[in-house]
């Protein structure tokens, strides 16, 4: 029945066919005819075209999945025995404490050929060793091969246990486990190698290839920036302001503003190096080098800086900040607003959107964007570890993005780059690159920079920092000892279609003795809910502010920074060479730690 | 199914056995491989930005049914029912566009989403599709009656599009629209002089765009010398297919989605190679591979010059986003973003895409010829 329905059916469209092509015949052949022609052969053409690419990119998958990749930082090296019993170097901190090392151990393999009894040997074996799966493992012994990992890394215990077993074709190797005994402290900064020694994460990773290898096996331990003392006062700190706040997460890094050097560097939630594998994406997150974040009002130092030096803006030009400022559909508010006309400083001090979005216009956009690049802030930064995120900026630089640009809005950058580009704004001028490692005293120390702003300038942002903290925004950040000078930073986080204003980031960033810094911290709290000490304030200068006074009270002395003389005024001439008192006093602590 | 007789003359009886249903399945199995992608490569995505882990997932999943439906729904329309669409859906994306470009909002440095009651659209996906449709019409009126000014309208239609994107600004859409309209063009019988002096137009723009454009040069130097600057999703990307073998580590024991930014979207293929293997890449790859010269072989045998224009700009848009989504993640082509059809995240890539390949369902139903008379 459907048969001859479909015969019926494939007449009549062929007699509708042959009667529409005569009609094609009718119309003319030269104007229907001939431009169907040519586009099925050019089709045909397109089509071939197509084939090659699918094939091209077949062929390329296969060949990814059986040969593997040809870059370099992910090829997977056929490593030998011998090099893969090969130790990793040391890393050390900045005082020789150690902070990876590793533990010789011996792994169990079996080899299928030599087994006599393979379901007796390896019940023998589940005694010693009980959590091996005897039913895929005698299933791997049955399949033959030549070698199988049975359990690695055991303690001498296990190996002389099952020695005294004499089992055939079980063997031991040696192997070495990577040990971090800080465990969670340096997370993000070291990061971990897998089971086979190879770097995963962090400088473990990128500097894989000056940590192992047969050149590298006696070498000296990699000495790295960081201080543990520093880092432990610092996560510490940020995981109690984590706790107070009930914040989503933190990070900080404390970096000495004349060399680049990393002193510490915290990304909260952390985990244990020792137990990556039970650690979960979030907390193998790296919030202080690969989270890009709009950091707020801390961006007004830039923008303030490349005012005055730029000369288009003097320091006792005044701005009305009398009402919001409205941009086409916009508005700019302050919030804390003072509803009158503010001096410059003023406007840094008190932290005014509205003053320093006209202070952004009268600098124009392309000095703007130039400045910004000119600080590293729109490139991602090449640092030690390959978690390194790109910002993100404007692709076009419209009038509306240099006001929010301004105020650290509309553009997104980790908090080592704002880290980087503040310490540029008050070590006299000079950006310089950020480092991991540590910067000998005499030889290659990396004292080389790039001039961003002239050192008159860098001496009046401190100046302008140091109010912020004394009658500004950042007062909770006041210590004894030391004179802080610093900027707060409040953003509202960004969601689809606009902003939260409920969930923000609060950000601080600090440089001490301001009168001649020497480091600058950041802290910067994701998400912080105000609790009754603040007054349900989650703003930078009840949340951040605090948790940075405290920081740089306990880290101060411990870096053997001399307290500052109480509220001298800043002194005619800058002095931006470290204090030579500074560079025994360090030194003689390297030494006894090194004996120690 | 397969219980409707072939003698049924009721519009679903009819289309069951008009419809081409060998594309028909493809595209089923691919908005399947996309929900399981989806539920595998989204929940570190969300994690990883604080959300709820299958917030994308069930974000996704209320498109599913909606862009399936859509799909049946436009491939039972007529050519001129499909004509009119697209040039209604023309009209309305482009004025959205430019809605968009005043009141949308920024994503990433871009304006191209607007917010319509809750849900944010992306006019300029849906634009794709319909502006095909409409360029094929155009050309293909131009040959009936040369009278007709088809090829000036298509090239003020094309400046019009490309303006808009480029303002927004979107590169990448910008270039899939050219490629499909310039393959429309040569299809539509371009002289050889002009397909050439346009090859050469484009290596030109490519070299200004290299000199010009510091972002434009910094990825074409990322993607030429791997060793110079930052790879990093690309190397985790081929690092996952290197892992995922031949036959994948099984669901949900990939590791690379977690530290992928864009693993739901622009990487979503590296987490099938991962988990699913490259066998199971392959059949993505044959699937679209197939839909794509099924198309173009079944337009082969057409009579109508706007069949073949208009399917074959839809499935080069189509195939082109499909070869550009996993060229870039297998490091054959330079980083550039670019969802894959049907299978990345994103609602309205989904609608759209449905919309598009619904034109073609209808463009090469077998009764074509019938429909044609009667109207």
């Amino acid at each position: 029945m459907t048969d001859l329905s479909v015969k019926s059916w494939k007449k009549q469209r062929n007699e509708e066919e042959s009667l529409n092509s005569q009609e094609g015949l009718k119309l003319g052949k030269n104007n229907a005819k001939k431009p169907l022609e040519l586009a099925r052969t050019r089709l045909i053409v397109a089509g071939f075209i197509f084939t090659a690419c699918f094939l091209v990119l077949g062929t390329r998958l296969l060949d990814l999945s059986l040969i593997g990749t040809d870059t370099e930082s992910v090829t997977s090296r056929n490593y030998t025995a011998a090099e893969m019993t090969l130790a990793r170097r040391d890393i050390v901190d900045r005082n020789n404490i150690v902070l990876a090392t590793n533990l010789p151990t011996d792994s169990l393999f079996v080899e299928p050929k030599e087994v006599l009894e393979p379901e007796k040997s390896l019940a023998k074996i589940k005694t010693v060793l009980p959590r091996i799966n005897i039913n895929s493992l005698l299933s791997v012994i049955n399949s033959g091969g030549s070698f199988h990992w049975i359990a690695r890394n055991l303690t001498p215990e296990q190996v002389w246990q099952i020695n005294n077993l004499g089992l055939p074709g079980f063997k031991f190797i040696k192997e070495e486990k990577r040990v971090y005994p800080h465990g969670s402290l340096f997370a993000h900064a070291l990061g971990f190698a897998g089971v086979d020694n190879r770097g995963l994460t962090g400088i473990e990773a990128s500097l894989d290839n000056r940590l192992t290898g047969v050149a590298n096996v006696n070498a000296e331990p990699l000495k790295t920036s960081l201080d543990v003392r520093v880092q432990h006062a610092l996560t510490l700190e940020l995981s109690e302001a984590m706790a107070s706040f009930k914040a989503k997460g933190a990070s900080g890094l404390v970096i000495d503003v004349h060399t680049g050097e990393l002193i510490a560097m915290a990304s909260l939630p952390s985990f244990d190096l020792n137990l990556y594998k039970e650690s979960s994406a979030n907390e193998r997150f790296n919030r202080a080098t690969l989270g890009v974040y709009e950091l707020g009002s801390v961006f007004k130092a830039f923008n303030t800086a490349l005012a005055l030096d730029s000369g288009l803006v003097k320091i006792e030009d005044s701005y009305d900040a009398t009402k919001p400022l409205k941009v086409s559909r916009y508005f700019i508010r302050d919030d804390h607003p003072e509803n009158r006309w503010l001096t410059v400083p003023e406007i840094f001090i008190h932290s005014s959107n509205i003053g320093s979005a006209q202070i952004a216009m009268d600098i124009g956009s392309e000095r703007q964007r130039k400045f910004l690049s000119q600080l590293g802030m729109l490139e991602p930064i090449k640092l030690e570890i390959p978690e390194s995120g790109r910002p993100l900026s404007p692709s076009k630089w419209r009038d509306i993005n240099t006001m929010t640009v301004a105020y650290g809005h509309g553009i997104a950058v980790t908090p080592l780059h704002a880290i980087n580009g503040f310490a540029a704004m008050v070590n006299g001028g000079i950006k310089r690159q950020p480092t991991l490692l540590y910067q000998d005293e005499i030889h290659n120390r990396n004292i080389s920079g790039k001039r961003v702003i002239g050192a008159d300038t860098s001496l009046t942002m401190r100046k302008l920092m140091y109010r912020a903290v004394t009658e500004g925004t950042g007062s909770n950040a006041q210590v004894e000892g030391y004179l802080v000078g610093g900027k707060t930073g409040t953003a509202e986080k960004a969601k689809a279609g606009g902003y939260e204003r409920k969930a923000v980031i609060s950000t601080f960033i600090a440089a001490f003795p301001i009168e001649n810094p020497l480091y600058a911290v950041l802290v910067s709290l994701d998400e912080p809910r105000g609790n009754k000490h603040t007054h349900n304030y989650a703003g930078a200068g009840w949340t951040a502010a605090p948790a940075t006074g405290r920081i740089i009270s306990k880290i101060g002395p411990l870096l053997g920074v001399p307290p500052s003389t109480a509220n001298i005024a800043f002194p005619a001439e800058q002095k931006i060479t470290r204090p030579i008192k500074n560079i025994i006093r360090t030194e003689f602590r390297r030494s006894e730690s090194a004996t120690f | 199914m397969s219980s409707f007789s072939r003698a049924d003359r009721s519009v679903i009886g009819r289309w069951w056995w008009t419809i081409d249903r060998w594309t028909l399945v493809a595209l089923l199995l691919l908005v399947a491989i996309g929900a399981v992608l989806t539920m595998a490569a989204s929940p570190g995505a969300a994690e990883r930005i604080g959300l709820d882990p299958f917030h994308f997932v069930r974000n996704q999943f209320v498109f599913f049914a909606p862009s399936i439906v859509l799909l049946v729904i436009v491939s039972l329309l007529s050519h001129q029912g499909v004509r009119r669409l697209a040039t209604i859906g023309l009209i309305i994306t482009l004025l959205l566009m430019l809605v968009t470009l005043f009141a949308g909002h920024e994503a990433k440095g871009a304006s191209r989403w607007l917010s319509l009651g809750g849900f944010t659209i992306q006019p300029s996906e849906f634009l794709k599709p319909f502006f095909a449709v409409v360029v094929a019409w155009m050309f293909s009126a131009q040959k009936q009656d040369s009278k007709f000014p088809g090829k000036f309208i298509a090239c003020c239609l094309f400046f019009c599009v490309a303006t808009l994107l480029i303002l927004q600004p979107d590169f990448g859409m910008t270039i899939t629209v050219t490629a499909v309209w310039f393959i429309q063009f040569f299809l539509a019988g371009l002289p050889m002089f002009w397909v050439a002096a346009a090859l050469f137009g484009g290596l030109g723009l490519v070299v200004a765009a290299y000199t010009a454009l510091p972002h434009v040069a910094d990825r074409i130097d990322r993607f030429t010398n791997p060793a110079a600057g930052d790879q990093y999703q690309v190397n985790t990307s081929l690092r996952a297919f290197e892992n995922g073998g031949l036959f994948g580590l099984g669901p949900g024991e990939g590791r690379i989605k977690e530290d992928l930014p864009d693993s739901h979207t622009d990487f979503i293929f590296a987490v099938a190679g991962e988990e699913f293997g490259a066998l199971a890449c392959l059949l993505v790859v044959s699937l679209f591979a197939f839909v794509v010269l099924r198309g173009f072989s079944r337009v082969l045998r057409d009579a109508n010059l706007f069949v073949l224009l208009a399917v074959a700009g839809l499935l080069t848009q189509f195939g082109l986003q499909a070869l550009i989504n996993m060229g870039v993640a297998v490091r054959l082509l330079p980083a550039k973003g670019m969802t894959l059809p049907f299978v990345s995240y994103g609602g309205s890539s989904l609608i759209a895409t449905a919309i598009g390949m619904g034109m073609v369902l209808a463009l090469t139903r077998l009764d074509y010829l019938k429909r044609e008379q009667i109207t």
